[in-house]
């Protein structure tokens, strides 16, 4: 039990999940300036947004580039914020980003399992063909084809609508082929249970495939909705018209027009960051092992 | 019948190969087709149509395209705009690749080791990665303001810069502007690599480093005798991702540079998308597309092949 000594002595409260296999070493004086630096790091990675913050928080005069930089407003102020929000194109535009990214994540979750499902289950003819086809398409650049998609969605009648700026961005052979190898690795006692039980392919994938696969779902769809969420040139392109732009672009057509108002600026900035910031932090622990997960597959 | 939440592990007997005892019919492609149909309409579809359109001179105002053979491609290739463009998208490639490989290693050994802060530290490294661009862009710009700017009054404060000389960034002369945009996507997208990175570290069995210790290695020996070798094939993915990304630069340029000073940071999508939407030339526009699209295929064969390889 020296595990549980040392680290008593070191002035932590012992918990039974201390017993790790490793045992707790005295910091050496490299684990303390590996601590000091990581920490440090850190610290300075998130300056940018630390600086974005606190500018949109000072009056316009206090924020304007002729003054000293502080970074704790002397007078804090909200006049950003209230600017923004009483012009209010923000939350169309947070609404369009949020319908556009629905659409774009549930469509490419559902057609993505039903695929992935049916090469992963299934023989049919032409199998090896039409998944070999679809595997080719992980190497065609989307922004590549932005000319002749721009002139299709045209042609379907749907620029300037939610189905033109969602509908092309849902093709996701990635996605296909991560489920697939998934779904490949589920064993298959269960689902002959389950057939020998009566059950059709659709409650099989329902109640036996979906159930296990709540992990790799939660990853593919977090990645397709921050993907769709921050997508900028396809939007740029669809969305002409103001009410129907997407919030990165909404944002960027606005930017040079706050001018000097850099409390402004800031501030729709941080309101531009928060929701996907909001959401990763909730998330965080399922989008690291998601990032994982397609990195070590 | 009781469904457990967690695939339990298996053997590997145990696995059949896909559909090993299943008959040949057509119901696996009812499940198939949804995906297959939006894939051919909007993926297909537009490789074929944007093909085709290289040898028209089919024109975004909608009067009626002709054949013209290879003259777009004749086009572009005797284009000076298009080489300038696509050097410097080659250029910021070569710029922003490695730092973004040996960064990412650097910082996901750092926080290996220091794992009390972990949750920390890969909040702060990866948080940037789900900010949009043109908020990425608001604030670098921000920063990067010439006068007065926060990144210029630090320079001058560590006496790095001269105060009365003020460095302008994003619009720099002799590829400062470049740059600019290279610091700026290193902070936004570094984290997705240092999470790759991370996660590979975390399947390093310890008993490894133990074994060596007792052998007398230290940390640098075991850093390029086992870490680094160990991590070769995620290296290698992370290569090839981030080659395909860089060649795709667009969105954080044109907002930051708008493709300036004097066409210095012009990348190869600006200039199709100056030619096709704001000269009108889709066909011409399409045969530039294509140049850039090959670039890519050839790099992305690599990343196919990395995908498709079975784990041992």
């Amino acid at each position: 039990m020296t595990a549980v000594q040392e680290r008593s002595s070191a002035g932590e409260t012992s918990r039974p999940t201390a017993l790790k296999r490793r045992r707790f070493k005295k910091p050496t004086v490299g684990a303390v300036i590996v601590y000091i630096a990581a920490g440090l790091l850190g610290v300075f990675w998130l300056l940018p947004l630390v600086w974005a913050v606190s500018t949109s928080l000072k009056s316009e005069t206090e924020a304007s580039l002729g003054q000293d930089i502080h970074w704790i407003p002397r007078e804090w102020s909200i006049e950003g914020y209230k600017v923004l929000f009483e012009r209010g194109d923000h939350l169309t535009w947070m609404l369009n980003s949020t319908v556009v990214s629905t659409i774009v994540t549930v469509l490419t979750l559902v057609l993505c399992t039903l695929a992935a499902y049916g090469f992963s289950r299934f023989d049919f003819p032409a199998k090896n063909i039409v998944f070999g086809a679809i595997i080719a398409g992980l190497m065609v650049p989307g922004q590549a084809l932005i000319i002749p998609l721009f002139d299709l969605v045209n042609a379907l009648h749907m620029g300037g609508t939610y189905w033109g700026l969602a509908l092309p961005q849902v093709v996701a052979p990635v996605m296909v082929f991560i489920l697939k190898r998934f779904f490949d690795g589920i064993p298959r006692d269960y689902e002959e249970a389950a057939k020998l039980d009566g059950a059709g392919h659709f409650r099989i994938l329902w109640n036996v495939i979906l159930p296990v696969s709540g992990p790799i779902m939660a990853a593919v769809g977090i990645f397709t909705f921050i993907g769709s969420w921050n997508n900028f040139l396809w939007p740029m392109l669809i969305a002409t018209d103001p009410s129907m732009m997407t919030l990165p672009v909404g944002l960027q057509a606005v930017a040079g027009g706050y001018g000097l108002f850099y409390a402004q600026t800031m501030a729709s900035a941080v309101l531009g960051a928060a929701p996907l910031l909001i959401i990763f932090l909730i998330f965080q622990k399922r989008i690291v092992k998601g990032v994982a997960g397609v990195g070590l597959k | 019948m009781t469904v457990k939440t967690e695939a339990p592990p298996v053997p590997a007997a145990m696995v059949r190969p896909p559909a090993a005892n299943a008959k040949k019919s057509w119901t696996g492609l009812w499940f198939v087709l949804p995906f297959v149909a939006f894939y051919a309409l909007f993926l297909v579809w537009p490789t074929f149509l944007g093909l085709y359109y290289s040898f028209t001179d089919k024109s975004l105002t909608g009067r009626a395209a002709s054949w013209i053979g290879l003259d777009n491609w004749f086009e572009a290739f005797g284009d000076e705009r298009a080489w300038n463009a696509l050097w410097n998208t080659a250029e910021f490639t070569l710029y922003s690749t490695p730092p973004l490989v040996i960064l990412s290693i650097i910082f996901a050994l750092l926080v290996n080791r220091a794992r009390r802060i972990g949750w920390f530290l890969r909040m702060a490294f990866f948080a940037p990665f789900v900010v949009p661009v043109s908020v990425v862009t608001m604030i670098w710009v921000w920063m990067y303001q010439p006068d007065g700017g926060l990144i210029n009054h630090y320079l001058e404060l560590l006496g790095l810069q001269n105060p009365d000389t003020n460095q302008i960034w994003v619009q720099g002369e002799n590829g400062v502007a470049m740059w600019s945009v290279v610091i700026t996507t290193v902070w936004w997208t570094l984290g997705f690599n240092f999470l790759l990175y991370l996660a590979a570290l975390q399947t390093i069995d310890p008993a490894v480093y133990e074994a060596s210790s007792i052998d007398g290695a230290n940390w640098w020996q075991q850093l390029w005798r086992i870490t680094l070798p160990l991590l070769n094939r995620t290296t290698a993915m992370v290569i090839v991702l981030q080659l395909i990304a860089s060649l795709r630069i667009f969105d954080q340029m044109y907002i930051m540079t708008g493709g300036g000073p004097n066409r210095e940071s012009e990348v190869a999508i600006h200039y199709i998308y100056i030619a096709g939407f704001e000269g009108f030339r889709i066909g011409y526009a399409s045969a530039l597309s294509y140049v850039l699209f090959v670039l890519i295929l050839i790099i992305s064969i690599f990343q196919f092949r990395l995908f498709s390889r079975k784990e041992d």
